[in-house]
């Protein structure tokens, strides 16, 4: 193998995470920019919808499709319920008690499934959607999951971006980003679309889930980094903003890849924070992020 | 007045940890008492930071560890003595807490939250991969007693009076600073840091002074965790940590230097009473989490506290 051929092999394997990485930060951009919220919890919909995946997988006769489209209703219920159990008692929401109370969340989420009789602190692995022949370009392989992962990440993004630029509701939502008082004056209920958003992160974070899995496995406890990385890949992209998210995951994963491959894997996991302190000590706006200047 | 309050509460603390042995005295005991000294410290140093300055860290368990490792790898891997090498382990300490800082906190909210939880997560991996010197993943072993000037503290009930002497010292110095100058400027920076800087409150020098002294007082416990237990390893010091260490601020109260001790003492031995329930624990957290920052939003101590005190403190 020459070294362009594993450049591109470790391309490829970046891209791929990136994807997974991308997804989550998208979730977590979603909710931030409709209502200034981080939510910790976004990592614990990823691991939902990975668990629940395998458990709908294993019931007999179940077409894997199924499965797929009930794993992401039962995260996006589970997201509906953060925001209306967790999120909207809160008396002083500033910054601080808020990311208290969404850790609080994730590691009560974390709990239950860790605790729950299907569960448990075991590790399940699912099929690949479509088997495990690989692909190759050049000398360098691609499964067919990998595939899928990219596929299904392009096709969403496609959704949304149709979603906020074409209907009423995803309009909606980017007025009350702008600025919610306005909104609810123009009669767009934000506390509506604020159920929306963490409906939309849950269904986000479930698909992340559910297509990284085959080429993992699934555990209670894969939610933790999950999270943490997309969040990264989100401030490295720019808080707030939709291509940055995007564009902060695949570069996350890429640099990860390339670090891991050409650096040491057993500093895998710091790349993605050392980007992260670099991008917040540096530019803290982000790759794509506007600054402080449209928020006062 | 407030002041006078302060000394009889700090006397009748003292009067308490000095005869507590007397009534629990079998190792198990004294162990967890000294592990709630330990957290005490540390939950003081972080209530500064939080409470007072209002400065987020998701990141505090890696000054504890940093002194941890430091104390452990001089005297074991060097034969430093004890106290030479808690010295140095404040002064590294010290001055990656600088370092950190510096540009750190000149970032908000979530910004801030990120940098030092990104911070405490590059501490721990180092921890486990830098093998060659912290004995990687399994852990750091055979750190020896502490002793100081000949004295060795090589029992429970010696090194239980150690810790709980300087937990005292580190809550009258604390007591001493937020009702100095110093921390009449962290509270109005915490109400309005541009109202502060306007009035001539030099923002970025005081966060950063409460977040190397928050940074010390982890390295303190930190090298006595290190000397008591015998054994380090990384995963005492990771992101579970610094949320737990958040916890027993958030339980305590924010802004409430004897909500910290209530807040360590909860969190050190609900585990312990939830022995039976064993793995529940985790999910006991975050509903404490929870439940106290939505409803009980200044926590468990401090209404009752400011009641004590008269209401003195806006």
């Amino acid at each position: 193998m020459t070294i362009f051929d594993k450049l591109l092999q470790f391309f490829i394997g970046g891209i791929t995470n990136g994807s997974i990485y991308a997804m989550v930060a998208l979730g977590f951009t979603i909710v931030y920019h409709t209502t200034e919220i981080i939510n910790f919890a976004q990592g614990e919909f990823v691991m939902l919808g990975a668990l629940l995946m395998v458990s709908f997988s294993l019931i007999p006769g179940m077409p894997l499709a199924c499965a797929f489209v009930l794993a992401v209703l039962g995260v996006t219920v589970v997201g509906i319920l953060v925001n209306l159990l967790v999120i909207r008692p809160v008396r002083n929401p500033n910054h601080i008690s808020l990311i208290i109370i969404t850790i609080g969340a994730s590691i009560f989420i974390r709990g239950i499934a860790m605790q729950s009789w299907a569960w448990g602190k075991g590790e399940y692995a699912s099929t690949p959607f479509s088997g495990e022949t690989p692909i190759l370009i050049g000398n360098a392989a691609m499964t067919p999951q990998a595939i899928w992962i990219i596929g299904i990440t392009l096709t969403i993004l496609m959704l949304l971006h149709f979603f906020f630029e074409n209907t009423i509701t995803g309009k909606g939502m980017r007025a009350c980003a702008v600025n919610p008082r306005a909104a609810s004056l123009m009669g767009i209920k934000v506390s509506r679309m604020v159920v929306i958003t963490f409906a939309l992160s849950g269904m986000l974070g479930a698909v992340a889930g559910i297509i990284i899995t085959p080429t993992t496995t699934a555990s209670y406890k894969m939610g933790v980094m999950l999270g943490l990385k997309g969040f990264c890949a989100a401030i490295i992209g720019g808080l707030g903003s939709i291509p940055g998210a995007i564009i902060g995951g695949f570069v996350l994963g890429v640099l990860e890849s390339m670090g891991a491959g050409l650096i040491s894997s057993a500093y895998k996991d710091a790349i993605a924070f050392v980007a992260l302190l670099v991008v917040l000590f540096v530019r803290p706006s982000g790759i794509l992020g506007i600054g402080d200047i449209k928020r006062v | 007045m407030s002041s006078r309050i302060h000394i009889t509460a700090v006397l009748v603390l003292s009067g308490v940890m000095l005869c507590l042995p007397l009534l629990l005295n079998n190792d198990y005991y004294l162990s967890v008492l000294i592990i709630i000294g330990l957290n005490t410290i540390l939950a003081l140093g972080l209530n500064l930071l939080m409470g007072y300055a209002g400065q987020i860290s998701l990141g505090h368990a890696a000054f504890f560890g940093l002194g941890a490792y430091t104390s452990g790898i001089l005297t074991t891997s060097y034969g430093v003595h004890p106290i030479a090498a808690l010295v140095i382990a404040l002064g590294v300490v010290g001055i990656v807490a600088l370092v950190v800082g510096v540009p750190s906190l000149r970032l908000k909210g979530y910004f801030l939250a990120m940098a030092t939880l990104g911070f405490g997560i590059i501490v721990n991996i180092l921890f486990k991969e830098m093998s060659f010197i912290t004995q990687g993943p399994s852990g750091f072993r055979g750190i020896p007693e502490l002793s100081a000037f000949g004295f060795v503290f090589d029992t429970d009930l010696k090194y239980y009076y150690l810790v709980w002497a300087s937990t005292i010292v580190i809550l009258m110095l604390s007591a001493n600073i937020i009702n100095s100058r110093i921390g009449r400027a962290l509270r109005a920076i915490h109400t309005s840091e541009a109202a502060a800087g306007s009035l001539g409150v030099n923002i970025q020098s005081y966060k950063l002074a409460i977040f190397i002294l928050s940074a010390l007082y982890a390295s303190l416990a930190g090298s006595l965790y290190a000397h008591f237990i015998g054994f380090i390893s990384p995963s005492s010091f990771g992101f579970h940590f610094s949320i737990v260490l958040v916890t027993m601020v958030v339980v305590g109260g924010m802004a409430s230097i004897w909500g910290a001790i209530f807040g360590a003492s909860v969190l050190t031995l609900l585990p312990e009473f939830l022995m039976a329930l064993e793995d529940y624990e985790i999910v006991v957290y975050g509903l404490i989490l929870m439940l106290i920052m939505i409803f009980l939003p200044e926590g468990l101590t401090r209404g009752v506290i400011e009641r004590i005190k008269g209401r003195r403190v806006g």
